[in-house]
């Protein structure tokens, strides 16, 4: 039973992580770019929502949607501002550094306004719990919430990209820029509304990891950033079913060697699934590999 | 033409050196008339560490043209492994210059031994995987410092990955890497003067790579490798050379740093990611490629906050906008082409690169 309630947790986590994961993976795709910032934005989404609700006392809604509307703005402006014009930079080293340096920055931005110490975040989910085997698991309101969330999101973002113009354009880009650009995409529109989705999607994974696991740091979001990159390659970048699976995996290889193993050291455990998969398969799950022409 | 460039590097390379040791007769002057405050002078030995630490990344970053996000992870691994061979025999060998001669090769080696370890598949990735898994690998090391406790007793040692107690030590045994808590009491062999002569030895040894045969081959890698392995430059082999030497003096930068401390714990400040970043933060803003240009950018980066106090709180966030912004000025197509128009305009005739 209580291996049940393990998996359970897990996909919960994971599902957490696939949303991150998509953002990443997205903007990989098509700008070919690791995103470092990805996971302070999940912050930034946190310390919003906790300020609109906690702090100013809007309803939750309100507070959710001009979370996520604050958040898109955020990832827009980053782009245009840090990475664009680093688009055609001789060394891709540069681009790289540039992200790290955004990513210290929205840190310490937040450190500054809101303090290194722990702001309790209180859930804003408001689902009743789920007993099942009468009582002997119970399942949070926050978790049924999450998975949710993680499978409307999916589905979503899936039709988006398969069925609108948009999407189709978002295809095309990462497929060739040049070759897009000759067939009337707006390239620098497109990049735009990638980075725009993916910060709104890093606005909602933060509400839902901060319901989950209720203390907010600056650091909040690096951690679960960089897990769900490691999500990402697992599942195959640039892959949005790949996403979800390596999310999930992932979030079920750490809670349970947090519950069977050590807690201290799932993180390491984590990293280590990513070193063996790059070792291994370096284009995860459901990539695609890509011959390098001279 | 040939013959006309060797000695400018040497003397390019001398002027590094010399910078080096100008600043350290001055600090020793400082020093001697008392103008040094007590603050000045505890951050002189990390000082040190942190040069050698930037040099060392920008062979990595500079030299080789591979992005690692793992250097605190290698100093750790060079900090842990001397710490606790001049605690084991602490009471062994007495006289420190040769206890702490041997703690260099230790960390050095341990340190190089990881490196190459690590390296061997990892170098194989390419820009951002490479990254992503040094960083990985950075905390890694740091969370099984974590947890790792060895102790030891009239039977020798003991491991264990849970707690002090389930080490077993029988009476009088002493617990040596105590988990969260590091290690206590290593003897402070390390003082300012070795610190600046393993500095000097870190650029004899780095500057040296650079203008050799080797070194060539590895700067050729970075510049393009698809045509540098068409010429028959060995391409693991030399990825692997600047990859090793580079965290074998990462560990050694460990060992410099550990045997100043009183306790040394693995905490994120310290040899986390943020100490990865800030190294990264001195190559960047001294130049990538760019060996003296790390040693200066160290020395200003870790000085001027301290010297300038009320900037403290916002340290870090001066590191990021520098970073940010170097990269923008340095690399960005739009900004070369200004910087190039600008220099054409004031009539300057020299070339901006």
């Amino acid at each position: 039973m209580s291996l049940l309630s393990y998996l359970i947790n897990g996909i919960s986590l994971g599902s957490v992580y696939a949303i991150i994961a998509l953002g990443y993976t997205m903007v990989y795709g098509i700008a070919k770019m690791l995103n470092f910032a990805h996971g302070d934005v999940i912050m930034v989404g946190g310390y919003l929502i906790f300020t609109f609700v906690s702090t100013l006392n809007l309803p939750v809604g309100l507070g959710i949607l001009l979370a996520i509307v604050l958040c898109t703005m955020l990832g827009i402006t980053i782009e245009a501002i840090a990475y664009r014009p680093l688009r055609n930079a001789a060394s891709s080293l540069a681009v790289l550094i540039t992200a790290i340096g955004v990513s210290y920055f929205l840190q310490n931005v937040a450190l500054i306004i809101f303090g290194a110490n722990t702001k309790a975040f209180t859930s804003v989910v408001s689902a009743e719990p789920l007993k099942l085997f009468d009582g002997q698991i119970t399942i949070s309101g926050e978790t049924i919430v999450t998975i949710i969330s993680c499978i409307i999101i999916m589905t979503a973002l899936t039709l988006f990209v398969n069925k609108t113009k948009a999407g189709q354009a978002m295809l095309a880009v990462s497929e060739d820029k040049g070759a897009a650009q000759l067939m009337g995409i707006n390239v620098n529109g497109t990049i735009s509304l990638t980075f725009a989705i993916g910060s709104g999607l890093a606005a909602i994974a933060g509400l839902l990891l901060c319901s989950a696991y209720p203390s907010l740091t600056p650091y909040t979001g690096s951690m679960p950033g960089i897990k769900a990159f490691v999500a990402a390659v697992f599942g195959g970048i640039g892959s949005i079913p790949g996403a979800l699976i390596g999310g999930i995996v992932l979030g079920i290889i750490e809670i349970l060697s947090k519950a069977y193993i050590s807690s201290q050291l799932a993180d390491a455990i984590v990293f280590l699934v990513l070193i063996l998969v790059l070792l291994i398969k370096p284009t995860g799950i459901l990539g695609r590999k890509i011959q390098e022409k001279v | 033409m040939k013959n006309r460039n060797i000695p400018k590097k040497l003397q390019d390379n001398l002027i590094t050196i010399g910078i080096v040791v100008v600043c350290y007769i001055l600090v020793m002057i400082l020093s001697a008339t008392g103008l040094l405050s007590n603050l000045l002078q505890g951050l002189l030995v990390p000082l040190c560490a942190y040069i050698i630490l930037a040099v060392s990344l920008n062979l990595t970053v500079g030299i080789l043209g591979e992005l690692s996000l793992g250097h605190a992870g290698f100093m750790c691994v060079g900090a842990f492994t001397s710490a606790f061979f001049s605690k084991c025999m602490e009471n062994t060998i007495t006289f420190a210059p040769v206890r702490f001669f041997l703690a260099l090769l230790i960390g050095g080696l341990c340190a190089a031994l990881i490196g190459f370890l690590i390296g061997m598949p990892v170098l194989r990735l390419k820009g951002d995987y490479l990254a992503i898994v040094t960083l990985a690998f950075g905390e890694i090391i740091k969370n099984i410092m974590n947890v790792l406790f060895i102790g030891r007793d009239s039977h020798g040692f003991h491991f264990s990955m849970k707690d002090s107690l389930s080490l077993g030590l029988e009476e009088g045994g002493d617990v040596i890497i105590n988990g969260a808590q590091g290690i206590t009491g290593t003897p402070k062999d390390s003082n300012f003067t070795i610190g600046v002569i393993l500095i000097v030895l870190t650029l004899l040894i780095v500057l040296n790579l650079i203008n050799s045969r080797d070194g060539r081959a590895i700067m050729s890698i970075r510049d393009n490798l698809i045509a540098s392995e068409s010429i028959g430059i060995h391409i693991t082999k030399y990825k692997l050379m600047a990859f090793t030497i580079s965290a074998a003096l990462a560990g050694i930068a460990g060992v410099l740093y550990s045997h100043n401390l009183n306790s040394l714990m693995a905490t994120p400040k310290n040899f986390g990611y943020n100490m990865s970043i800030m190294i990264l933060v001195f190559v960047v803003l001294g130049g990538i490629g760019n060996i003296r240009g790390s040693v200066i950018a160290a020395v200003i980066l870790t000085l001027l906050p301290e010297l300038l106090r009320g900037l403290n709180d916002y340290r870090m966030l001066i590191y990021s906008i520098v970073l940010i912004v170097m990269m923008l000025y340095n690399w960005a197509p739009n900004m070369i082409a200004l910087r190039k128009k600008a220099a054409n305009r004031f009539g300057r005739k020299k070339e901006v690169a």
